[in-house]
């Protein structure tokens, strides 16, 4: 497996104590393509910054690839997250006054690839996603769907273990929204990357293999969707 | 290392307004204190100019009263130096540290030519005093071995004493060779000597010999001058007072002890203490300078904190791709240094070149302080070893600036920057 959750809870501690995960069970194979669904409050964007080590948890474990997350320094977990982890935001979270290669070329800077190296591998994955047009652009120039897809060539160009999505067509009209989704339906069948997307979109839900339902803390239903027939509205666009 | 002055460039093109006002303060700051110590420089080398006429290594003794009983003698008892003295200090005793010894006995006389006069003190000297206290003549000649052996009645002034005598724009080389009354009687101008300060305008020169034999001083002797050899140390210094002194003082029957028997001046301690207060002067402009500059370093501080508060968000963002917390303290830390380093090189080379300015200016100029001509300022600015300190100051201050901001951008947690706005 390449992730595992064993009995993880999270309790957060700002007055009133506030049990948010109560207690996960999670596996997820290599190569899966998997949403976490929830409503709001549910618990899903905790998991997911406990599944991107941006967080801590309190007790359970958490492993990747076999390795226990745990108790990490900050200099550890940055380490982690740069090599086995490409995080997609919701609001892109792109550097304003970068331009779109140097956005891409950026976790390598912090792997200390050399500068040449690193660009050169930043226009690759830009020209796969069909941006090297838009190279020297600043994201205040390029389109929402153009940021998500720096943002994620960004994810890509470590070659991660897994690709964290947190609700990557949020900020997305519906046309692009279904582009992002199938981009990342492609990658997953044609390279075998792992990703796993959080989102309260059953639309968005639907475009991946696999869906894990959350709700108060707690792991609901594990739904096989294989056949991405899961919503109603989703068979065939995302509704907004 | 181009990569961080990249990040770093970008971190202040879009703040240029807000870099340059806080860059103007450290410029300020490093300004003030390479202007103030230029200008302390200027004003001690000024001091140093004024008593570059004696020489550093010479001593000067007096009689002087005794102040504790000795020998069934009684305290308060005046002790004059005769030849006696002489002999001792040139004697084998001081053999070691005594060098030249010369003496004088001066009295006081009314100076006139015509219907011009003045009073002075005149001094029965030797002619080795003019190479210790290193006497300048203008016009004319020092008293020499000639003057004293055949107990001449010649005289040498200063210009400034020559002019009380003649008439206004008269020039002073015009006395050589005239005849002056001292006192009751007429003495020959000889030499013409500079003005100094330092030793007073009324003191007229004239051979030892004469003036003891002319005024009756029998065996006594005003001051006996020396220059010392091999005194090194202010310790050594001291030693050889306290030795000097005791020798002294018990010839003429007073207390080895007695600190007030005779005086002595030496002007190694003087040496010393003008050592000390330039080292005063410049350490009380370097905090006036340094706390000047504190007020920029606190607005460097201050921008530094604005800017990881604006930027914290960005800071997440780097934190969740991979950046160590020491990677963004690096950032901050590194731009503080060279905001700081930048604008406080522009202030020290405004500072330099004001200081030329001064040069050129102020230190052309020169007040008249008793009949002579003193630069207020000579050679003011500051020498290498002071940029480098000061460069020294500005890197440490740059990090200090950065520190707090730098510690708040390395707690911050990638969690919390993101959702930071």
């Amino acid at each position: 497996m390449l992730i595992e959750l064993r009995d993880v809870n999270k309790t957060y501690n700002n007055g009133q104590p506030l049990h948010v995960l109560k207690g996960i069970n999670l596996s997820i194979d290599k190569g899966e393509f998997v949403s976490i669904m929830g409503a709001s409050g549910s618990g899903k964007s905790t998991l997911l910054n406990i599944l991107g080590i941006l967080d801590n948890y309190d007790t359970g474990e958490y492993y990747i690839d076999g390795r226990l997350i745990k108790g990490l320094s900050e200099k550890q977990a940055a380490a982690y997250r740069n090599s086995m982890i490409g995080f997609i935001f919701q609001s892109f979270n792109l550097i304003g006054f970068k331009t779109a290669v140097e956005n891409v070329e950026l976790p390598l800077f912090y792997q200390g690839v050399s500068r040449q190296k690193r660009h050169q591998m930043a226009m690759q994955y830009l020209d796969r996603l069909g941006l090297a047009d838009w190279a020297s652009h600043y994201p205040n120039e390029m389109s929402g769907g153009q940021k998500q897809r720096v943002a994620i060539a960004r994810a890509l160009i470590t070659n991660p273990k897994i690709i964290l999505a947190d609700e990557p067509t949020g900020a997305l009209d519906s046309k692009t929204s279904e582009e992002v989704m199938q981009l990342l339906g492609q990658l997953n069948r044609e390279e075998g990357v792992t990703i796993i997307v959080v989102t309260h979109e059953s639309g968005v839900a639907n475009c991946t293999d696999k869906i894990v339902h959350i709700k108060d803390g707690i792991i609901g239903r594990i739904e096989d969707n294989r056949l991405h027939k899961a919503s109603v509205f989703g068979t065939s666009t995302i509704m907004k | 290392m181009r990569d961080i002055f990249t990040e770093i460039w970008e971190s202040i093109r879009r703040n240029k307004l807000r870099t340059a006002l806080t860059g103007f303060a450290v410029s300020w700051g490093i300004f003030m204190l390479i202007v103030l110590l230029g200008a302390g420089n200027g004003l001690m080398n000024s001091f140093m100019r004024g008593s570059e006429g004696f020489a550093t290594n010479s001593v000067e003794v007096g009689g002087g009263w005794t102040s504790m009983p000795y020998d069934g003698l009684k305290a308060g008892r005046r002790i004059r130096l005769d030849e006696g003295d002489i002999t001792i200090t040139a004697g084998e005793l001081f053999d070691q540290n005594v060098d030249e010894v010369t003496a004088s006995v001066s009295t006081s006389a009314t100076v006139s030519l015509k219907d011009k006069s003045f009073s002075a003190s005149i001094e029965g000297c030797f002619p080795t005093i003019q190479d210790m206290e290193k006497i300048e003549v203008r016009y004319g000649r020092f008293i020499n071995q000639a003057d004293i052996k055949g107990l001449r009645k010649v005289v040498v002034m200063p210009e400034s004493a020559a002019e009380n005598l003649l008439k206004r724009g008269t020039g002073t080389e015009t006395l050589i060779g005239q005849y002056i009354n001292v006192g009751n009687l007429a003495y020959k101008v000889v030499g013409i000597t500079k003005s100094d300060r330092m030793r007073g305008n009324n003191q007229l020169y004239a051979p030892f010999t004469t003036v003891k034999t002319v005024y009756g001083k029998g065996e006594e002797v005003g001051t006996i001058s020396f220059t010392t050899k091999g005194l090194t140390t202010e310790k050594a210094n001291e030693a050889f007072e306290k030795q000097y002194k005791s020798a002294i003082n018990l010839r003429h029957r007073a207390s080895p002890d007695d600190e007030r028997a005779i005086w002595v001046w030496n002007r190694a301690h003087q040496d010393v203490q003008m050592n000390q207060g330039r080292n005063i002067l410049q350490t009380a402009l370097w905090i006036i300078g340094i706390f000047t500059l504190l007020g920029g370093i606190v607005g460097v501080s201050n921008i530094m904190l604005i800017t990881v508060k604006e930027r914290t968000h960005e800071f997440g963002i780097r934190k969740a791709i991979g950046a160590t917390p020491w990677d963004i303290t690096k950032l901050i830390l590194a731009e503080s240094v060279s905001i700081t380093a930048f604008f406080g090189y522009l202030g020290m080379l405004l500072g330099m070149l004001t200081c030329t300015l001064l040069d050129k200016t102020l230190g052309q100029s020169t007040i008249t302080v008793m009949d002579e001509q003193i630069a207020m300022l000579v050679n003011p600015g500051v020498g290498l070893d002071v940029a480098l300190e000061a460069t020294l100051v500005l890197i440490v201050a740059g990090t200090l600036a950065g520190f707090f901001p730098a510690r708040r951008a390395f707690q911050v947690r990638p969690i919390e920057a993101l959702r930071a706005e």
